[in-house]
């Protein structure tokens, strides 16, 4: 790539540019990125293999991990639904008021995460809109896993419809037309054009989701009630244990949580390496 | 007439609008309703408070400056990753969406523990005089962190697609070549870098879970308004803690539209261009 | 331990499908940051009790974190049977929305606290900064650890212990107070939200020179973390800090678990659960088994909440609501 032209006698050697360049780079992404993911592996590791398992065996880290996986099998199919939808609409059809759709859809990428949490204690919480009703019918949701479903749907709702439109818009609609015209019938074109043409970045979008939906402390953090063993999903029980002078335990539960990290790149990379002609780059979603 | 052709405008549309409804919409306007319950003049005495005021100064400012450190950073990371072969070249690429996948709290934590006094890189600043954790410094650290992806992302699509020729024809006419980088590339990743910058912003303002582990949180000096926005709740302040949600809601929906309307006009740009 | 598992699964399948798990009872101890240790033992041995006199099984789950947020999350619905929190104007707040009697202060010995704690310093090894006493704590140079009384429950006992002692000092005044704690605080570079963060800070973080903390805290912290790094100074006049517990009526009352709930908190009083407070270097109002681990806490004087400031609602009003006399010190800063 740099060979081509030659070092002009008033610049640097380009190599030694080049060189430069990547160096800086290399220097921020270590103290930036590997850095930290390195520390959480070390602090985890510090005392030993042995009570890093014990410390995730016990049951407080056994339950939160089954709830957190809870929560993300409820919220992550829900929002593949709702961005195959929202994606549908959008990419095949103009309507008034699409752009500001799309700003919405986006919306939750930029609410804080406190705010997330929050307004569904406005919406469900004792003294919220729907509190009292739920409370004579003895549903729960606040404080439970109701709640934290919710807040997560929330959070990670853009992910999916975010990376659908612009693959769907960029591959166009003339297969499906085609289909259409041939007599499929709306769900035969569906399942048979257009799923197919969007299962990688469909699977793309489900994966991001899912780390994020994994992942979210804020707005799980202010719905959740923090019963241990209960409404604690892995970063609360990371928290808690942080809290509890228990470093080995919370950075063993982050390690897992940073391995989740890690698998979910791995994959993504995979897939754009595999199927990247047929992924649209859509910048600033995830 | 492409509707007629294609079925489930309706139903998609219809779904699509029900549940960002009853996900997004209903929730908000819970929130807008009860910041309602304080009137303008206590809204502004709100935002006018000696500690509301830090608290705005150091979530926009300090995610100002991560943002711009990123667009910095994220040229120069970008630049480097579509530029140039090297070993492991792959491999950081694909570390770049670290801060999307790894939890904020695990972020934290780890942060935390790399820049405290008696961390990795903490021990080493700290002869310096230089403390990041628990100082405004960290609370930027954080955000550098979580907006990091945004910008890199943005540009990388852009600078793989810029034609070569175009610098080849600068420099064969006589440009050096930071004049070539000033006056030909840089206005053409203008548009992606700006995206990615009102992206980084929007992100860094509201974080919250990264950032309470590292800031220290002193009123007044290391507290962020996400934080405010939570303690107003815990002394049971909800139309307080609302009033400022809805502040920093305006704020990030602002941010969104600006990063739309560029996108909008990038796209012409480059359909003009082309 | 062994009771989560089977508690977690009907739990689980309580939230789901909204039925009532068959025949354990089960309790939610909605409780403030430093007392997980503790509860963990008294858990375990009121659940032996009530099994052995009555033959259910109790299940007591736990909710731990800052005590003004326990409460407001009691508040928005978090189904309490019990609230064991740092300070009783926290219960004073469910309490204001109709959750529990007004009176519930009442109810159980002792102003409603089984047991107590005071304000400690804890300090490095060898002491080097030579901290003996408030006023050390405003030396140049010298950095203080404590956690933000607005949003800690825990904190506000430390603020007013500072603000207690400037009082009662010869010729103290309500001015010569307020110019203490400013100056106090001006020495504070962090300033966590909760107690168990500022700990953290302090022994973790290698941040400043002298923790303020509760007693048990400083005590269990020494503990866990290493006695040869850590040293507990007592200073010379100090608040007694009274944690409170009471049944939240509205909860227990729709569960069916008054009867096991009051028990609980009177299980605390019992000898056995001084036996455990005192364990867990909180100290007894039982004064037999106080004088078993007198040598565990040292002899203090201190002063009550009642004694210097009236009650909670007026502290919070003067000192901790929005625009009081805390934020007025982070103004002038």
């Amino acid at each position: 790539m740099s060979g081509r032209h030659p070092s002009r006698p008033w610049g640097w050697p380009r190599r030694l540019v080049h060189l430069g360049l990547i160096l800086a780079a290399l220097v921020f992404l270590m103290l930036f990125l590997v850095l930290p993911l390195a520390t959480v592996f070390v602090e985890a590791f510090r005392q030993g293999v042995s009570p890093y398992v014990a410390s995730i065996q016990q049951p407080e880290a056994l339950s939160a991990i089954r709830l957190t996986l809870l929560v993300a099998v409820i919220a992550v199919p829900l929002n593949v639904v709702f961005g195959v939808a929202a994606a549908w609409a959008m990419a095949r059809f103009d309507f008034p008021g699409k752009a500001l759709l799309g700003a919405f859809i986006d919306l939750p990428f930029s609410v804080s995460p406190v705010i997330s949490g929050l307004v569904y204690v406005l919406l469900f919480g004792a003294q919220g809109w729907f509190g009292p009703w739920l409370d004579a019918h003895g549903v729960k949701i606040i404080f439970a896993v109701p709640g934290l479903v919710l807040a997560t749907i929330f959070i990670t709702l853009p992910f999916v419809a975010r990376e659908l439109i612009p693959l769907m818009q960029s591959q166009g609609s003339e297969e499906e037309e085609a289909a259409r015209v041939l007599g499929a019938s709306g769900w035969q074109m569906f399942f048979r054009v257009t799923l197919p043409n969007i299962r990688w970045g469909l699977l793309y979008g489900v994966l991001l989701c899912n780390a994020r939906a994994m992942g979210e402390f804020g707005a799980v953090s202010v719905v959740s009630g923090h019963i241990r063993g209960l409404t604690t999903t892995m970063p609360l029980e990371v928290e808690m244990r942080y809290n509890e002078y228990d470093y080995v335990g919370a950075f063993a539960v982050a390690s897992l949580l940073a391995l989740l990290a890690l698998l979910t790149l791995g994959i993504k990379t995979l897939l754009e390496w595999r199927y990247g002609d047929e992924l649209a780059h859509a910048p600033g979603g995830h | 007439m492409r509707r007629r052709v294609l079925p489930g405008f309706g139903i998609s549309l219809g779904y699509a609008l029900a549940y960002l409804g009853l996900i997004v919409l209903l929730p908000l306007a819970a929130l807008a309703w009860k910041a309602s319950g304080i009137g303008v003049r206590e809204l502004l005495h709100l935002l006018s408070t000696p500690r509301t005021l830090a608290a705005l100064r150091l979530s926009l400012g300090g995610a100002l400056l991560a943002a711009l450190v990123n667009v910095a950073a994220g040229l120069l990371v970008g630049w480097v990753l579509v530029r140039y072969r090297f070993p492991g070249r792959r491999l950081f690429d694909a570390l770049v969406d670290l801060p999307f996948a790894l939890p904020t709290a695990v972020a934290g934590i780890a942060l935390t523990t790399l820049y405290a006094p008696n961390g990795w890189l903490g021990g080493w600043l700290a002869p310096m005089g230089i403390q990041v954790a628990y100082t405004p410094l960290g609370a930027f650290v954080a955000m550098v962190f979580v907006g990091f992806p945004f910008v890199v992302r943005t540009l990388q699509p852009v600078l793989a697609s810029l034609e070569r020729d175009v610098e080849e024809a600068a420099e064969s006419l006589g440009a050096r070549r930071w004049q070539t980088f000033f006056r030909v590339i840089l206005p053409m990743l203008a548009p992606p870098l700006l995206t990615g910058f009102a992206l980084a912003l929007a992100r860094a303002v509201g974080e919250y879970g990264s950032v309470i582990f590292i800031a220290g949180n002193i009123p007044m000096r290391s507290e962020i308004v996400p934080l405010l926005i939570v303690q107003k709740l815990e002394q049971f302040d909800y139309a307080g803690a609302a009033a400022l949600g809805v502040v920093m809601l305006l704020l990030s929906f602002a941010l969104l539209v600006a990063v739309a309307l560029l996108q909008r006009w990038s796209r012409r740009w480059a359909e003009h261009a082309a | 331990m062994k009771t989560f598992f089977p508690a977690l699964v009907a739990a689980a399948g309580l939230l789901l499908a909204g039925v009532a798990p068959a025949k354990d009872i089960t309790l939610l101890n909605v409780s403030y940051d430093p007392t997980r240790e503790l509860y963990r033992q008294v858990n375990g041995a009121f659940a032996a009790q009530w099994k052995a006199q009555h033959g259910d099984s109790v299940t007591i789950q736990m909710s731990h974190g800052g005590s003004g947020k326990q409460a407001r999350s009691v508040v928005d619905g978090l189904s309490a049977d019990v609230v064991t929190l740092a300070l009783a104007y926290d219960i004073d707040a469910i309490a204001d929305h109709g959750l529990l009697a007004k009176d519930w202060q009442k109810r159980l010995p002792s102003n409603a606290s089984p047991y107590t704690s005071t304000i400690v310093f804890l300090v490095r090894k060898g002491n080097p900064k030579d901290i003996k006493d408030w006023p050390d704590l405003v030396r140049p140079g010298i950095q203080v650890v404590t956690p933000n009384p607005k949003s800690s429950g825990g904190a506000r006992w430390n603020f007013l212990a500072a603000w207690g002692y400037a009082l009662k000092q010869p010729g103290g005044n309500d001015d010569k107070a307020r110019a203490f704690v400013r100056e106090l605080y001006g020495h504070v570079p962090v300033l966590d939200t909760g107690a168990r963060g500022a700990t953290n800070t302090f022994v973790q973080r290698g941040i400043g020179d002298v923790l303020i903390a509760w007693e048990n805290e400083a005590l269990l912290a020494r503990q866990e973390l290493g006695k040869d790094k850590f040293e507990i100074v007592v200073p010379s006049l100090t608040i007694l800090a009274e944690p409170p517990v009471a049944v939240v009526d509205a909860n227990a009352d729709k569960h069916g678990t008054r009867a096991v709930a009051e028990a609980y908190l009177q299980f605390l009083y019992s000898p056995q659960g001084q036996e455990i407070a005192a364990k867990n270097y909180y100290r007894p109002r039982s004064p037999e088994v106080a004088a078993r681990y007198a040598g565990q806490f040292p002899a203090t004087h201190t002063f009550t909440i009642d004694e210097v400031f009236g009650d909670w609602r007026q502290v919070q009003a003067k000192f901790f609501n929005d625009g009081a006399i805390f934020d007025q010190l982070g103004a002038g800063n």
